[in-house]
C-alpha cells in the first residue's frame, strides 16, 4: 500500500495522527531501535528517520547537535539503510526517510529510491530541494513508488503550494512558521489563516511541525490539519530521562 | 546563468522553501538593476568615493628584476576601504538592500574581511548588522572582531561543526529563514544558491573592468597570465571577468594547499582529485567530502580560503578548461610573503599571498616583454596577529608576553 492510502486509512480510525522524527545514530542505533519501538507500541502513526547530515542548513540547535553526534560516532549512510530496512520489517506502520539532497546525490539517486522501495521505506523528505531542480529525483521517486514529500511553509503563495502540491504525493508537510526546527510555534489566527490556505491548494493529507510539543499544541491542530509531527521535543526527551520516557510521553499526547 | 541558477552542470539554488519567494524577489531585483545603467553609476560613485577606487595597479619591478621574466603587475585591492576587494561586493549589495527597503543585513565570515565590510556598510547605510563567524575564526582573528563591534554589528561565534566558514554560513541561513521578511543575507562570495554568485561576480568584476584599461595603458598590451587565490571565488572572478572575453589571456587561480595536496590538510577543490561534486549551502559544486556526502575537515593558514565549496562558477570554467587552477602550500606562501614585503615594501594578506606564490613560480619562464597581474586581494598588516605567529616572529611574542602581563595585572589591582 502508498503512503498517502496507508495514511488516510489510519485517518478514518483516529481525529489526529502522529508522526515522530528520529535522527539515526543518535546517540546510537540501539537507543533508535528502542525509542521506535516506544513510538510505535504507543500510537505513533508514521515515522521518519533522518539519516545525518554534515550541514543541516535547516535544522536548530538539537537536530543540529544530534546529527554531528551521530556522524561522530562513525555511522555510514550504509548503515542507515540497513537500520531503515529493519524498522521498514519489524513494524507495521510507514516510515520515511528525512535528509538532505547530497546524501542521496552522492549515493546516487536511482539507487536510493531502489534501495527505499525494496526495504519498504514509504516516502522521503528533502528540505533542500525545490521541485524545480528535482525533476530527476521525483521521477526517481515516482517510478519506484516512493513518495517524495514536499513543504508548504507561511511564505509560500497560493501559487507556489499549488505548484508543490502537483509533485508532491504522501502528504504535504506544513512548516507551522518562519526558522528552523525546535522551538515553539504560535498556533494563532494568522497560523489558522495558512493552513486554511494549505487546505485550499491540495487534496493531500496535511503534517503540521516546527514546534509541535505537547498535548495542547496536538488538540489545537485537530480538525486543522490530519498529522502532528513532533520532531525535537522527542529528542530533548531521550536525552534528559533516556528511551523508557518515550512511551509515556508519546502515549499523553492524545 | 540559466533559469534555474546554473553555470554548466553547476550551481542551482537548493534552498529550503522558506526562501523561495525571497530568492524570487531577489532574483528580480538583481535583474532591474543589471538593466539599469543608472545602478551601476551609482555603485561606481559610491566606490570611488567611499572607497578607493579605482585602485591602483603597481608595476613591481623589484620583483621583476628578482625573477627575471615576465612583467609583474599587482593589481592593488588591499587598498579598498577595509583592506580588501570584499567592500566591492558588500556596497553592490547594501544598495541593493536599499531599493528593497531591507532593514537588517547578516553575513558570514572566514578571515573577517567579509565580516567587517558588512559591517562598514550596515553602519553608512543605517541598517542593524548580525555577522556570524566560525569560533576557531573569532580566535584568529580577534583584531577584525573588536573592529566590527566597534561599528556596532553583533558578533556570533558558531560553535557547530568545523567552527570555521562553511558553518558560519549554515548559521546565518538559519537566522534568514527565521527573519526572512525584513533581513538581507549579504553573501560574501560567488558561491551559494543563485542569484549570489553571478551577483558577486558581477560587483566584482569592477577589479578587472579597471585592470584590462590600465594594463593597456602601462605595458600596451593584454598580459599573458592573471593569478588570482581561490577560496570561495570572490577576488578571483573579479579579476578574471574582463579577461575571459580575450582568449589570449590565460587565467590561474591558486588554491590553498595547507601542508601539502597529500596531507589531506588542505583546502584544494580543484587542482587535485581529492573533492567530488556534491551538493551544500545551497548550491552544486565541487566539495572536499567523503564518499558518504559528508564534508571534510579542511587547513590553510589563510582563514579566508579554508572552505569546503568553490564558486559554480569556477568549476564550470575549470570543467571547460577556461581556468587553470594550481595550488600554494602554506610554507609556500610565507615564503612570497616575506618576498613581497621585502622587494616591494608592499604586504599582501595571507589569502592573497597564495596568487604571489603561484605566479612567483612561473614567471621566470615568461619573456621579459610580457606582463603578468597578480591580484593583491587584501592587506596582511591588518592580519599582525596571525602573520606575526605564523613567521612565529620571537620579538612580536615577547611583547605580547609584556602586553599580557600588564593587562593581568591592571585586571588584580
Amino acid at each position: 500500500m502508498q503512503l498517502e492510502e496507508q495514511l488516510r486509512s489510519k485517518m478514518q480510525e483516529k481525529d489526529i495522527l502522529l508522526m515522530t522524527h528520529i535522527v539515526l545514530g543518535y546517540p546510537s542505533l540501539e537507543v533508535n531501535r528502542e525509542v521506535i519501538r516506544q513510538m510505535v507500541e504507543n500510537g505513533v502513526d508514521c515515522i521518519e528517520m533522518q539519516i545525518p547530515f554534515s550541514e543541516p542548513m535547516a535544522d536548530g540547535p538539537v537536530i543540529l547537535k544530534a546529527n554531528q553526534e551521530a556522524l561522530a560516532t562513525g555511522i555510514s549512510v550504509k548503515d542507515c539503510l540497513i537500520f531503515g530496512a529493519e524498522m521498514a520489517a519489524t513494524f507495521d506502520i510507514p516510515f520515511l526517510y528525512m535528509t538532505y539532497y547530497n546524501i542521496i546525490y552522492k549515493y546516487g539517486e536511482e539507487s536510493f529510491f531502489k534501495n527505499a522501495a525494496k526495504t519498504g521505506i514509504k516516502g522521503v523528505i528533502v528540505p533542500d530541494l525545490p521541485p524545480e531542480i528535482g525533476q530527476s529525483f521525483l521521477e526517481y521517486a515516482d517510478n519506484n513508488h516512493v513518495a517524495p514529500v514536499l513543504i508548504f511553509t507561511p511564505t509560500s503563495t497560493d501559487e507556489r503550494m499549488r505548484e508543490l502540491a502537483r509533485h508532491g504525493r504522501g502528504f504535504i508537510y506544513c512548516v507551522a512558521r518562519r526558522g528552523v526546527t525546535g522551538k515553539k510555534s504560535e498556533l494563532n489566527e494568522d497560523f489558522h489563516q495558512y493552513l486554511s490556505r494549505c487546505q485550499a491548494a491540495t487534496s493531500l493529507p496535511l503534517a503540521v511541525g516546527f514546534g509541535i510539543q505537547d498535548r495542547d499544541d496536538i488538540e489545537a491542530l485537530k480538525g486543522r490539519a490530519d498529522i502532528a509531527v513532533i520532531g525535537s521535543r522527542t529528542i530533548k526527551l531521550v536525552e534528559a530521562e533516556g528511551a523508557a520516557a518515550v512511551g509515556p510521553f508519546i502515549a499523553g499526547l492524545r | 546563468m540559466d533559469t534555474n541558477g546554473f553555470f554548466g552542470n553547476w550551481g542551482g539554488a537548493y534552498i529550503p522553501e522558506v526562501l523561495y519567494q525571497t530568492f524570487l524577489e531577489l532574483r528580480e531585483e538583481y535583474a532591474r538593476c543589471r538593466k539599469d545603467p543608472a545602478f551601476w553609476q551609482e555603485y561606481i560613485e559610491l566606490m570611488e568615493t567611499y572607497s578607493c577606487r579605482p585602485t591602483p595597479l603597481t608595476h613591481a619591478k623589484n620583483l621583476t628584476k628578482h625573477f627575471g621574466g615576465a612583467q609583474i603587475y599587482i593589481k592593488r585591492e588591499d587598498l579598498n576601504h577595509t583592506g580588501a576587494h570584499k567592500a566591492n561586493n558588500v556596497m553592490g549589495q547594501g544598495l541593493l538592500v536599499k531599493r528593497m527597503g531591507k532593514k537588517r543585513v547578516i553575513a558570514e565570515t572566514g578571515a573577517g574581511q567579509h565580516g567587517m565590510a558588512t559591517a562598514t556598510m550596515a553602519a553608512k547605510f543605517g541598517l542593524d548588522c548580525t555577522i556570524y563567524m566560525g569560533e576557531e575564526d573569532v580566535l584568529r582573528q580577534r583584531p577584525n572582531v573588536f573592529w566590527m563591534e566597534k561599528m556596532g554589528a553583533t558578533v556570533v561565534p558558531v560553535q557547530d561543526g568545523s567552527r570555521t566558514l562553511k558553518d558560519a554560513i549554515n548559521e546565518a541561513f538559519r537566522d534568514w529563514v527565521t527573519n526572512v521578511d525584513d533581513t538581507h543575507y549579504v553573501f560574501g562570495t560567488a558561491c551559494g544558491p543563485a542569484p549570489f554568485p553571478e551577483m558577486v561576480a558581477w560587483f566584482q568584476s569592477i577589479i578587472s573592468i579597471e585592470a584590462h584599461k590600465q594594463i593597456l595603458n602601462y605595458h600596451g598590451k593584454l598580459p599573458a597570465r592573471v593569478y588570482a587565490c581561490v577560496g570561495g571565488g570572490s577576488n578571483a572572478m573579479g579579476v578574471f571577468k574582463r579577461f575571459l572575453e580575450e582568449d589570449e589571456v590565460e587565467l590561474v587561480g591558486v588554491e590553498a594547499g595547507g601542508y601539502g595536496a597529500d596531507s589531506g590538510a588542505h583546502a584544494i577543490r580543484l587542482s587535485s582529485d581529492d573533492a567530488s561534486a556534491g551538493v551544500a549551502q545551497g548550491y552544486k559544486t565541487m566539495f572536499l567530502q567523503d564518499d558518504d556526502g559528508q564534508m571534510k575537515q579542511t587547513h590553510s593558514v589563510a582563514a579566508g580560503l579554508d572552505y569546503v565549496g568553490v564558486s559554480p562558477i569556477l568549476t564550470d570554467l575549470w570543467e571547460k578548461k577556461l581556468v587553470r587552477f594550481e595550488s600554494a602550500t602554506d610554507d609556500e606562501v610565507m615564503t612570497a610573503l616575506d618576498l613581497t614585503m621585502k622587494k616591494e615594501g608592499i604586504i599582501p594578506a595571507l589569502e592573497s599571498s597564495h596568487a604571489f606564490a603561484g605566479a612567483f613560480r612561473e614567471v621566470g619562464s615568461l619573456s621579459t616583454e610580457e606582463a603578468i597581474i597578480i591580484n593583491q586581494s587584501g592587506r596582511g598588516d591588518k592580519d599582525i596577529f596571525t602573520i606575526a605567529h605564523a613567521f612565529d616572529d620571537p620579538s612580536w611574542k615577547e611583547f605580547i608576553i609584556e602586553r599580557g602581563k600588564e593587562y593581568s595585572n591592571t585586571d588584580k589591582q
